[in-house]
């Protein structure tokens, strides 16, 4: 490629500024976009976690009284699921790297990704005004459920509206990329000889697609009952609150899959990378990723066991929640012989990668003790589910979208980090992970109570011991986030292929010019060859 | 460099598949509903039964009939413009547009007589009645109120169609927008046929 190309991020449009950006229908920028609001929601959630944790320090009231609590975890759901979690690695990184993978100038639809990007800051915008507007911060967790939320007296309808639109744009986003991998992969590129992140993008796009839809509707219900008093799930006009858990699980179980897929999808890209060896299972991975998406269909009862379903579904649910684990241990399996005899670059996307692994294991493992009836009645509403589902969905979504920000920088930007600072700061932020959720699993196990500003004494050392984790990440995350923000403009010039990778990404200049490839690639060999 | 993402190539088969892809969203939308409708169905079905017969069967069927109609219209648009008839493809999907008018005509009258009687969500005079009798007309209400919108979103759509084909955006060799344009419409037909057998004929 000639030396006087122009990147995408030196591209001069129709538009100068931050128009340039706003309204570019350019994949690239847009990611950008995402992953600058992404990661200002992420720091806003990071902060009302902290909060809680300063809170749950001592029993009783520390900082804040039980309704600010209420509010508090409720915000922290809202924000840390339905604008950073399920958007994440999609929006940004499959935004940025989907089209160059599969060999494509742009996604199919380029102007509508634009709308999805800015229907995603309308739905923030809806939700967050809940906090200003009206009657007071909601407080019904972001599960909203009902009947609380429907006599709750707090602001209710804009969160339930935000999520809403949000839900909007993330089937936009799965549509396009669906339609994309169908019509835009570069000539002799078969579905078989597709990178992993793709594969693991087009499983997400079908859940964003066909589960969305059905959250979409229960929200617009529980705002009709609200506004019209309409008695869907109000047990005094005849409705049933249990029939909204159904539907609300109907999409937010599938939804988890919307957040683990994709960060499955980056862990089989940089494990092979590292460790310069072809990925173990090709054909295992894609099947596991759509046969996920498939069950994962089929398993939301096991939120309800505490709700009183009948004894048949309890057995039929738990058995699928187990049938559901195998395909994501099938994938375990086939990263970790991977790195068998390769040669294995312990590089910092590399680290983050193991960690991920290491880390999905607990919270995988520590699912099936709440898939199984008999002990989720036990531990169901108490800490040591918050425990298993910040293990699975911030240990695996988090991590991963951090070892796809340390693998695909250098390509984004041009540039490359500092990798001493990058290391200790995945150091500290692990060590801080680890000490922030363990004590959960103990802490729930004993009984504790999720949800409440207040516990009981003889659960305040494993507390303290958990807020003091929860202050080391984030010394991690600043230590991440200065080094990277630093290096985006200050660090060394990125060569096209820093790391060895095989794929498309690395073959384009760093940065990738704004058409991405001068001419379309043909594809002759498999992803992942080496040697 | 002077690429720009302006120059887009097209694709017609790209923006079908993106249609149907929002079609199967738009029917698990609706689906969402129907599960509801069929518990209660289930849970009060006496009630259902007489709430039903409050409906009027004969606006239902003319409004089955006139969107039916439409969807006929709409078809035949498609092949009038695959043959260049441009004037007749804008008859067509005027006819289409006034059809779903009419629907809507009909639908405010059936509605205004329904909010006369009382039988509208948190009315006294519903309140008054059984749990099956609210939960009835809560759907009504509800379902026929949101294939409402979807059938306005859907007249909008063909207005811009209709503005397209007049400035010949649409014509004979690219016609992917009219054509999704009646995917849509068939969408808005599909589920009334859905709602009309389940709200108004149940026995």
């Amino acid at each position: 490629m000639d030396q006087n190309y122009v990147s995408y991020l030196d591209y001069q449009g129709k538009y100068k500024g931050i128009r340039s950006w706003i309204f570019s229908t350019d994949h690239k920028r847009i990611a950008l976009l995402y992953l600058y609001s992404i990661v200002s929601f992420f720091l806003v959630g990071a902060t009302l976690g902290l909060l809680m944790k300063l809170e749950l320090i001592a029993p009783g009231r520390t900082i804040m009284g039980a309704q600010t609590y209420n509010g508090l975890f409720t915000l922290h759901g809202i924000t840390m699921i339905f604008l950073v979690v399920i958007p994440g690695i999609p929006a940004v990184f499959g935004n940025f790297f989907l089209p160059i993978l599969i060999g494509a100038k742009d996604v199919a639809f380029p102007k509508l990704n634009l709308l999805s990007w800015w229907l995603y800051v309308t739905g923030a915008v809806i939700a967050l005004s809940s906090q200003f507007m009206g009657s007071g911060p909601p407080d019904t967790g972001w599960t909203f459920y009902a009947p609380y939320s429907l006599m709750a007296p707090t602001n209710v309808i804009a969160a339930l509206l935000g999520a809403f639109v949000l839900g909007f744009s993330s089937i936009l986003t799965g549509l396009n990329f669906i339609t994309t991998i169908h019509r835009m992969r570069a000539p002799g590129m078969k579905w078989l000889k597709m990178p992993l992140f793709p594969w693991s993008l087009y499983a997400t796009g079908w859940i964003q697609l066909l589960a969305t839809p059905i959250i979409g509707i229960t929200l617009l219900m529980v705002i009709a009952e609200r506004l019209f008093k309409i008695g869907f799930f109000n047990p005094a006009l005849g409705g049933d609150p249990v029939l909204y858990q159904h539907l609300f699980w109907i999409y937010s179980h599938p939804a988890v899959y919307i957040m683990i897929l994709p960060a499955m999808g980056v862990i089989s890209e940089v494990i092979p990378t590292f460790s310069h060896k072809t990925i173990f299972g090709y054909k295992a991975i894609v099947f596991s990723s759509l046969a996920i998406a498939f069950v994962g269909y089929f398993v939301w009862g096991h939120h309800m066991f505490a709700a009183g379903l009948s004894s048949q579904s309890l057995f039929a649910f738990s058995f699928l929640t187990f049938i559901v684990a195998i395909p994501s241990a099938v994938k375990v399996f086939n990263w970790v012989a991977t790195m068998y005899k390769g040669s294995i670059d312990r590089q910092t996307p590399f680290l983050w990668a193991i960690s991920f692994i290491f880390v999905f294991m607990i919270g995988g493992l520590s699912g099936l003790f709440l898939g199984s009836p008999a002990t989720d009645v036990h531990l169901h509403d108490t800490a040591f589910v918050v425990g298993h589902f910040h293990f699975i969905i911030f240990g695996g979504t988090g991590f991963a979208f951090m070892a796809a920000i340390h693998y695909w920088f250098p390509k984004i930007y041009g540039r490359m980090y500092d990798t001493s600072w990058a290391n200790k700061g995945w150091m500290i932020f692990f060590t801080g992970f680890l000490f922030l959720y363990t004590p959960m699993f103990y802490l729930g196990l004993t009984g504790m109570p999720r949800r409440s500003y207040d516990y009981l004494p003889q659960y305040q050392t494993p507390n303290i011991i958990s807020s003091l984790g929860s202050i080391v990440m984030l010394c991690g995350l600043a230590i991440i986030i200065m080094n990277l923000v630093r290096s985006a403009s200050h660090g060394v010039k990125a060569e096209s292929d820093p790391w060895g990778g095989k794929t498309l990404e690395w073959q384009v200049p760093s940065p990738p010019p704004l058409e991405n490839f001068e001419e379309i690639p043909a594809i002759t060999n498999g992803p992942y060859e080496y040697k | 460099m002077e690429h720009n993402h302006a120059i887009v190539h097209r694709d017609d088969e790209a923006s079908r598949i993106g249609m149907w892809l929002f079609i199967f969203t738009e029917l698990f939308l609706f689906a969402g509903l129907f599960l509801v409708f069929i518990v209660y169905r289930y849970k009060y079905s006496e009630s259902f039964h007489l709430a039903s017969k409050e409906l009027n069967i004969t606006i239902g069927a003319i409004n089955s009939i006139v969107l039916l109609l439409s969807g006929m219209t709409i078809g035949i648009s498609h092949v009038a413009i695959q043959k260049g008839n441009k004037k007749l493809t804008l008859y067509l999907l005027a006819i289409t547009i006034i059809l779903g008018i009419v629907f809507l005509v009909n639908k405010y009258f059936e509605w205004r007589i329904k909010f006369e009687h009382g039988l509208y969500p948190g009315s006294v005079d519903l309140l008054a009645l059984s749990k099956g009798d609210i939960m009835f007309f809560g759907l009504y209400f509800f379902m026929t109120g949101l294939h409402a919108l979807h059938l306005i979103a859907g007249l909008a759509f063909i207005s811009v169609v209709f503005g397209a084909v007049v400035r010949e955006k649409v014509h004979a060799t690219k016609f992917a927008l009219l054509e999704n344009c009646g995917l849509y419409w068939h969408l808005v037909d599909l589920v009334w046929l859905f709602l009309f057998p389940l709200f108004y004929l149940i026995n």
